[in-house]
């Protein structure tokens, strides 16, 4: 029991980071249509961005050195600014393109961001002592819990509330609510387009910078690709959950968590390998049972 | 002086479809003019063309002697033209309040945007008993009258509206009629109105304009064409007068 217990903790911290990887994703579909498979990518930039760039394989810090607060500060502001500059340079040229020409640009966006990680900083892996503190263990009654794992749970909880509040209470929440339900009915009401979407692209930036410092923060190493497989499972957690539906894609991301983690630990050792298979077979089957999500948005299946 | 809307030589084409061929029609302040024609006629893509919704291939639209041929619908709402759309397009997860709020945002004055939806719910009780219900959960007259309580919170002179009695009872089409003309007195609004059918429009517009296969056939008082012998014409490509008509059978 105990032991299910420590499980559904590390399933939790593991969903945790799906599901905020998830709703960055979900709410720019909402809004944009748009599949944005780069954004792992501006969660590897945020994660590249705490230290020196370098070859180097051990990592030496930069901003990552700083006082947290400062942290915090810092990589949000960076990886919202790449999230706004790939809105400018990409997807605002393409804001009339259907939705795979979309996606296969947040490809492209993908790659080259990838590779201009690859210039400055090399090919390979890095280690890096991030808030390395954060990983000490505390007992709870019998459990032997990782503090950081409570920190990704509480700043995940944080952020959803956070963006339930932007969403239901101030006027650009209610607009973009609106705009991705309808945009071009927004328009004709006067909801200016590309601040919606400007501002979608900024908050899914400031997910993605909490991705990459909680990330850091437990795996301590760096590569140039470590956002792709984030990409990959959080897109799977937004389809599992309902494609246009925010509370689905967090949905989604924990059920996902829960998943992997329970894989990892009750498949037998020869077939731990396998686990993101095992993972997407399930998937599949809870796509067979229930097409269009856990938590399916009205507005997307009507207007598919 | 410049009417307030002129549309000239106006074509829009979505791929090989010729949707509208160089029409042309104007509204002067204070009036209420109407876009009468059968489905597929060119009427809802006119009024989405003259709202920014669609960019034509070629023609002019201008607002108060200005040209708005290419602007974004956002801006062309801030000019106060303010499109009704068909088929209402409520926000349907959206409270019947956020809705209107939608509206209100863009006027930049929360307080004169509450204010405006308080004057705007008088004409409409059944909203105000249904603020804070999901709009989707409303009645088709009550997101009619939901569509165009929110156009109007964006306070425009000028409001186009697409087909409003489509799919609805004739009674409920009888109060949003009355609900139009009530608020273009108290809120001054000239109205460009899409129908299908002619009937209740001749009653209730100054001039009218029969579209047909994108095409302006005819266009007059509607005191002048009230009879229907013209508009039956126009729109049907055949007078009641004539025999079986040759071309349509064709």
């Amino acid at each position: 029991m105990i032991g299910f217990l420590q499980h559904l903790i590390d399933a939790l911290a593991l969903g945790s980071i799906y599901a905020l990887t998830a709703l960055g994703i979900g709410l720019l579909f909402g809004i944009l249509r748009l599949i944005n498979f780069a954004h792992g990518d501006l969660i590897t930039v945020g994660a590249y961005a705490l230290i020196v760039p370098a070859a180097d394989v051990t990592a030496r810090l930069m901003i990552g050195s700083w006082t947290p607060a400062a942290v915090v500060v810092a990589i949000s502001m960076i990886v919202v600014v790449a999230a706004l500059l790939t809105d400018a340079a990409v997807f605002r040229p393409l804001r009339t393109a259907s939705p795979p020409t979309l996606m296969i640009a947040s490809f492209a966006v993908s790659y080259i961001i990838q590779n201009g990680i690859l210039m400055f900083y090399g090919a390979r892996p890095k280690a890096v002592d991030f808030w390395s503190g954060a990983n000490v263990q505390i007992t709870i009654g019998a459990l032997r819990v990782p503090l950081l794992q409570l920190i990704t749970l509480a700043v995940t909880l944080v952020l959803m509330a956070a963006l339930t509040v932007f969403l239901r209470r101030t006027p650009q929440g209610v607009q973009m609510r609106a705009a991705a339900e309808d945009f071009r009915m927004a328009q004709y009401l006067g909801v200016r387009g590309n601040v919606v979407i400007g501002l979608a692209f900024a908050i899914s930036g400031v997910l993605a910078a909490a991705v990459s410092m909680l990330y850091i923060t437990q795996s301590g190493s760096l590569t140039f690709q470590m956002g792709v497989p984030l990409a990959l499972f959080a897109f799977v957690a937004v389809v599992i959950g309902g494609m246009g539906s925010l509370a689905g894609a967090v949905a989604g991301g924990f059920l996902l968590g829960f998943i992997v983690t329970m894989l990892q630990a009750y498949l037998p050792p020869d077939l731990r390998a396998f686990r993101d298979a095992f993972a997407f077979a399930f998937v599949i089957l809870v796509l067979l049972v229930r097409p269009s999500g856990l938590l399916p948005s009205r507005t997307t299946v009507e207007r598919v | 002086m410049a009417a307030l809307l002129e549309v000239e030589n106006l074509s829009v084409r979505y791929g090989d479809l010729m949707a509208l061929r160089s029409a042309s029609l104007s509204v002067d302040e204070g009036e209420v003019v109407c876009i009468i024609g059968p489905n597929g006629a060119g009427k809802s893509t006119t009024l989405a063309a003259i709202a920014g919704g669609v960019r034509p291939v070629s023609g002019d639209i201008r607002l108060e002697g200005r040209s708005i041929v290419g602007r974004r619908p956002e801006h062309i709402a801030r000019l106060r033209l303010s499109l009704v759309p068909e088929g209402r397009h409520i926000f349907g997860t959206l409270t019947v309040e956020e809705n209107l709020q939608i509206g209100g945002y863009m006027l930049g004055d929360r307080a004169a945007a509450r204010a405006g939806m308080e004057r705007l719910l008088g004409h409409f009780p059944r909203l105000r008993e249904r603020l804070r219900y999901p709009a989707a959960r409303l009645s088709g007259g009550e997101q009619q009258m939901l569509a165009v309580a929110r156009a109007v919170m964006t306070r425009p002179r000028l409001l186009l509206v697409d087909e409003p009695s489509l799919g609805l009872a004739p009674r409920i089409i009888d109060q949003i009629y009355e609900i139009l003309l009530e608020l273009r007195q108290r809120e001054k609004l000239t109205l460009l109105i899409n129908e299908q059918s002619s009937a209740r429009i001749l009653k209730f517009a100054d001039r009218i304009y029969v579209l047909r296969g994108g095409a302006v056939q005819v266009e007059g008082r509607a005191a002048d064409l009230r009879d229907g012998e013209a508009i039956h014409r126009a729109y049907f490509g055949f007078g009641t007068q004539d025999s079986a008509p040759a071309e349509t059978a064709a």
